[in-house]
């Protein structure tokens, strides 16, 4: 791979040794691809978990004096205040501190905390053809299906990397030839809500593995949470950093076209029985529930309403908890649009800068949850799963009047 | 016991040998148990299976950006790493996990792995070099 003078001074240590851990990593990544040099990327997300994978390079980076170049939001972790206030979270100790470090270290190499996994709706958006480093399952295809900036499947550690460097190796989806479907999807089923989209997500992430999707039949332009609740589950189950809705996402209008001359490697039907056996994989009950947990991916404003307006006037069941997890710009917002009161004066908790995956959940652990996001049924602390959409979510958790 | 050498393409440089372990399903890490190394995933093909000191066949990866490094990092600090994974697809996030743990991994065998490797083989995989050898277990 040819290296600029600056890449390779960067690559002998000379400008400090975090940064010149994040080098090789970008030249080990585009030699594996044969990526013929880096280019320049202008921001980048690093979907911090706060675990152990995240902790190990980000502790060498800010160790070895890395600063971030451009801008460089997170993805959530945990609340700690939050939850100190509301739980004993002593049992966890080993967790936390790992989840404290890793905070701390991104504070030091000067990443935006935005502690959220929709940074691209509010505080970190990439423009149309602007070339980018993205990790977090909803936020690489989002930016590239939805918002047109190009970038690759990143884990953390490679978004880290371009972060600190403001480079990444060319190859995969920063080039246009391989911006072009590779499997075709025909969607015979009626998709209602977010809930249907992220099925949907599920059974194609399962079905195509890794490759760009081209959706034939879906004849509504998606809400933003179907949107961001597809791009997600197609990376649970799959590794899906790109598809095309003709007539809606960017590129071409019509299916032919996005495969750009190609055949479609593979073909995909899928109808209201797929989505029924996707479903039943995926829960292990349908009885009552402890607890309902929303937001994940965190929700966004549209959703907080959404859930607000379902539950005005309306009491949680005893000893039922009901969580939901957003952003802090959304909960800023959700506060003033009158959300936030009506679900808090009923005991909802509104959770910010938190991961459904995370230790504070742990107490879960013998519960029955209900979810409207099959992500959290794959990566959930709590017991037994239930999933619906929002309205049965809710549904199962209000006193019948 | 025949013995096999085939070329293949190298992505993390490196050398381990173990016992084969063939998945048809892409694999996410970070649903393996960190203590055993047993894969813990509802419906995948290797549920029940440890990955532990196992040469890795599979697709590609799959899963989060997060929880692939996650999910390698805990087992290693369990010593419970794969010792070397052959894959047919490439994927980033799961290279970079590779890469930063020094896990040999390699992909465009020569021939199609699915066909020349089985569980229970005993396979070489010489990253450096470049080099898969089966060993076939009869």
């Amino acid at each position: 791979m040819f290296l600029t003078r600056d890449d390779q001074a960067i690559l002998a240590g000379r400008s400090g040794e975090g940064v010149q851990k994040a080098m090789e990593l970008l030249v080990a990544i585009g030699e594996a691809f044969d990526a013929p040099k880096l280019i320049p990327v202008t921001r980048a997300h690093a979907a911090s978990s706060g675990q152990e994978g995240d902790l190990f390079f980000v502790e060498i980076l800010a160790k070895g004096g890395a600063r971030c170049k451009i801008p460089t939001t997170t993805n959530p972790v945990v609340d700690f205040e939050y939850f100190q206030r509301i739980m004993d979270l002593s049992e966890e100790h080993e967790e936390a501190s790992v989840a404290w470090k890793v905070k701390d270290y991104y504070k030091q190499i000067g990443a935006v905390m935005s502690q959220s996994c929709i940074p691209y709706l509010a505080e970190n958006i990439p423009q149309c053809g602007e070339h980018v480093a993205f990790s977090e399952s909803s936020a690489t295809p989002y930016v590239n299906s939805v918002l047109g900036a190009f970038t690759n499947r990143e884990s953390i550690q490679t978004a880290l990397a371009a972060g600190v460097t403001g480079k990444t190796p060319e190859f995969g989806l920063h080039l246009k030839e391989n911006r072009k479907g590779s499997a075709l999807v025909k969607v015979n089923t009626e998709l209602r809500n977010a809930y249907d989209y992220s099925i949907l997500g599920q059974y194609v992430g399962k079905m195509v593995e890794n490759g760009i999707p081209v959706f034939d039949g879906i004849s509504r332009r998606p809400t933003i949470d179907q949107y961001i609740n597809l791009c997600a589950m197609t990376n649970v189950t799959g590794a899906i950093p790109m598809f095309y809705i003709p007539g809606f996402t960017i590129g071409p209008e019509n299916v032919d076209d996005c495969f750009a001359g190609d055949r479609p490697q593979d073909k995909i039907v899928v109808t209201e029985r797929e989505m029924k056996q996707t479903i039943d994989q995926l829960q292990t009950t349908n009885g009552d529930v402890d607890l309902v947990m929303l937001g994940c991916p965190h929700y966004n404003l549209d959703q907080m309403g959404e859930v607000a307006n379902l539950l005005k006037g309306k009491k949680l069941r005893p000893h039922i908890s009901f969580w939901v997890n957003t952003s802090a710009t959304t909960k800023v917002m959700a506060e003033r649009a009158g959300y936030l009161k009506i679900l808090e004066e009923i005991g909802v908790h509104v959770v910010i800068d938190t991961c459904i995956d995370m230790f504070c959940y742990n107490n879960m652990k013998g519960k029955t949850g209900m979810t409207d996001s099959p992500k959290c049924a794959y990566y959930r602390r709590f017991g037994n799963v239930r999933v619906g959409s929002l309205e049965e979510c809710v549904a199962a958790a209000i006193q019948r009047e | 016991m025949p013995t096999i050498t085939l070329r293949c393409h190298r992505i993390v440089k490196g050398c381990g040998e173990g016992e084969a372990l063939v998945s048809r399903d892409p694999i996410c890490f970070y649903l393996a148990d960190p203590e055993t190394g047993v894969i813990r995933e509802r419906g995948h093909n290797l549920m029940g299976k440890s990955v532990s000191a196992k040469v890795i066949v599979f697709p590609t990866g799959k899963a989060s950006s997060a929880v692939q490094m996650d999910g390698l990092r805990k087992l290693m600090l369990h010593n419970m790493m794969p010792n070397a994974m052959v894959v047919t697809g490439v994927e980033p996030v799961l290279v970079s996990a590779a890469a930063l743990l020094q896990i040999p991994l390699v992909d465009r065998m020569e021939k199609d792995p699915f066909e020349v490797i089985h569980t229970g083989d005993h396979v070489k995989v010489d990253a450096t070099n470049s080099v898969v050898t089966v060993n076939r277990h009869e």
